[in-house]
């Protein structure tokens, strides 16, 4: 991947809270890229500075290999797709979508065609001569968009631009956004505190923490192998165990007391040494549940527990089990329940068991 | 269902109570009575003499001499005001606001004599300029206020979409802020138009020799009877322009 968008050791502090603490990321050409985490973590004054709202207090960002930091919005090849969509109410969809062109003192014959072609884009050329009072949340949302890309940005920036739609109807944008990324093959940089909408909708995502970046990943390995435990627990669900690396065993596999529970044999992904504290995280569907207790073999984990708790969700169910002092969340597909014929009540018996490779090592945290 | 009448009776009376006057007024001015007592036939007597009162037109021409040039500066200095007022954030921006309210509830004739003191003692010679800026202060205030109500539902995200979108910062403010607050600079424009047409008192205070405005020109014709048929004549002529004048702005309006 190319460094098209450069963060260079950007800074942003509002008094004495430091919104962005030493940010650095870069781009590629064409990706989505997703800035997630939640409210406060510094993505929207991150993305305000790529925009040109915000100076940064230090460091530098780039666009395509040319410094833009000491650049006002206008002059940037940035478009921003706001929040509340921000239209022009006293314009029409048309002379919405046509305004970047005319600022720019286009030909009127390219702002004719440029306006009508992303019209077609999205899909409301008969709504041209409207209002945008008169349209419905998508089809704002839509002229947003093209409102932003007839002006064929470099980057076009995204700040929540799902947040304002109903459940149903965001499902239906999170489709089309993603189809016109593919379409116009324009770097596209999401703002979001949802993490279904990041993970849909990018090819890579930054997942920020108090005006840090915590890991930039690809969905499947922020999911899969997360390396905090704040990561972990904003992406999913995860159950967390504090323990000691008692021994270490070839191809990076390492037995890890946990006190109350056992000692599980899990997979790390980093280097440890013995007698190390390290944290265990295991998702909830990654734990089989079993009213038996499970073959014995080297690679299976097994504890038992008392069922607290259970919520049926349809396609699946989850638990909450406790065992000694610890509460562990498990989550099954109906059909993945394999110990006879009746599910585990509240209050009976169960073992947990999951394999070394589900478990992950994250970051111990003071 | 059973229709009631109350509304329409509720109409009546209010018709009545409103439109009365202006009837008797209007009535009279063609009337060839001079005290409008009794009717004594149709006459335009009234209309040939108002027509010749060469003073009672020069003090229609300074009159809105002083309501158009007045109502413009407040309209330029209201927005400012207001737009500041919003924008700005500061220990004194209550004091600030205070201010431009002030005029609203203080009493006409306080501030006519407080303005007339302070030309006194400034040296200022009472005239054009001194019922000018007597009239540009209070209209400012009814200006910043329909401002201000304007720019309570304004986004200023607007703004940086406008800047995102390539717009300059003055070009933002021209295509995107003034259009939005053009309805509540006219509207309180008009208003201040109207305040400054038939104001009497403070302009009583701080008129000179020379610069007898419409009010002050009828007030001082009520006092001998032979001009009160004129006043009437006049006042119709007015009420005819201000419907005229409704009427175009309406039409207008429907094009637009």
């Amino acid at each position: 991947m190319d460094d098209f968008l450069v963060i260079d050791h950007v800074s942003k502090s509002f008094g004495a809270q430091r919104a962005v603490d030493d940010v650095s990321l870069t781009v590629g050409k064409g990706e989505a890229f997703s800035l997630l985490g939640p409210s406060g973590c510094g993505k929207t004054t991150l993305l305000r500075m790529i925009a040109g709202f915000e100076r940064p207090d230090r460091g530098r960002i780039l666009v395509g290999g040319q410094d833009i930091t000491a650049l006002p919005p206008e002059l940037r090849p940035v478009n921003t797709v706001f929040q509340n969509y921000a239209l022009f109410p006293h314009l029409s969809v048309w002379e919405n979508i046509a305004f970047g062109l005319r600022m720019s003192r286009r030909p009127r014959e390219e702002i004719r065609s440029g306006v009508d072609r992303m019209l077609e884009l999205v899909r409301l050329s008969e709504h041209a001569r409207k209002r945008p009072g008169q349209l419905s949340g998508g089809q704002r949302q839509r002229v947003a968009i093209a409102r932003a890309l007839v002006n064929r940005p470099q980057v076009l920036l995204l700040d929540e631009p799902l947040a304002a739609l109903d459940l149903k109807l965001r499902q239906h944008m999170l489709m089309e956004l993603n189809t016109i990324h593919e379409q116009v093959g324009t770097t596209f940089i999401y703002v979001t505190h949802d993490q279904g909408e990041a993970m849909s909708l990018s090819d890579r995502i930054a997942v920020m923490n108090a005006g840090k970046v915590e890991q930039v990943d690809t969905p499947e390995h922020l999911y899969e192998m997360p390396r905090t435990s704040f990561v972990a627990t904003f992406i999913g669900d995860a159950n967390f165990f504090t323990g000691i690396a008692v021994e270490l065993q070839h191809e990076g596999y390492v037995r890890v007391l946990i006190e109350g529970l056992g000692s599980p044999l899990v997979l790390s992904n980093g280097e440890l040494s013995a007698n190390q504290k390290l944290r265990l995280m295991v998702r909830p569907e990654k734990i089989s549940l079993t009213l038996k207790r499970p073959p014995s073999g080297e690679r299976v984990n097994a504890f038992s527990g008392i069922v607290e708790d259970m919520a049926y969700f349809g396609s699946h169910t989850r638990y909450r089990i406790r065992a000694g002092e610890h509460s562990i969340l498990a989550q099954l597909q109906r059909s993945r329940f394999s110990g006879g014929e009746i599910d585990p009540a509240r209050g009976s018996e169960v073992w947990m068991s999951f394999h070394p490779d589900e478990a992950r090592v994250v970051r111990l945290e003071a | 269902m059973k229709r009631s009448w109350l509304p329409v009776i509720t109409t009546l009376g209010v018709i009545l109570f409103l439109f009365a006057p202006l009837v008797v007024l209007v009535v009279n001015s063609f009337n060839a009575s001079r005290f409008g007592g009794e009717w004594e036939g149709f006459t335009l007597n009234w209309y040939e003499k108002l027509w010749a009162a060469g003073e009672v037109w020069e003090s229609l021409w300074i009159t809105l001499k002083i309501a158009v040039s007045a109502s413009l500066a407040a309209m330029v200095l209201g927005t400012l005001a207001a737009y500041s007022l919003h924008r700005y954030r500061s220990g004194l921006q209550n004091v600030h606001h205070m201010l431009i309210t002030l005029p609203l509830v203080m009493p006409d004739i306080l501030m006519g004599m407080s303005l007339l003191a302070l030309f006194v003692l400034s040296g200022v010679e009472t005239g054009l300029l001194t019922i000018w800026i007597a009239h540009v202060t209070f209209c400012l205030s009814f200006v910043t206020m329909a401002v201000l109500g304007r720019l309570q539902d304004f986004d200023f995200t607007l703004l940086d979409a406008a800047r995102d979108l390539g717009a300059s910062q003055a070009k933002a403010v021209k295509k995107v802020l003034l259009p939005l607050l053009l309805p509540g600079v006219l509207a309180g424009g008009l208003l201040a138009f109207t305040l400054s047409i038939d104001d009497y008192v403070i302009t009583f205070f701080v008129s000179g020799p020379g610069t007898t405005t419409l009010p002050l020109r009828v007030a001082s014709m009520m006092k001998t009877s032979r001009s009160l048929p004129m006043i009437n004549a006049l006042s119709t002529l007015l009420i005819a322009s201000t419907f005229l004048f409704a009427a175009c702005s309406s039409r207008l309006q429907r094009r637009a």
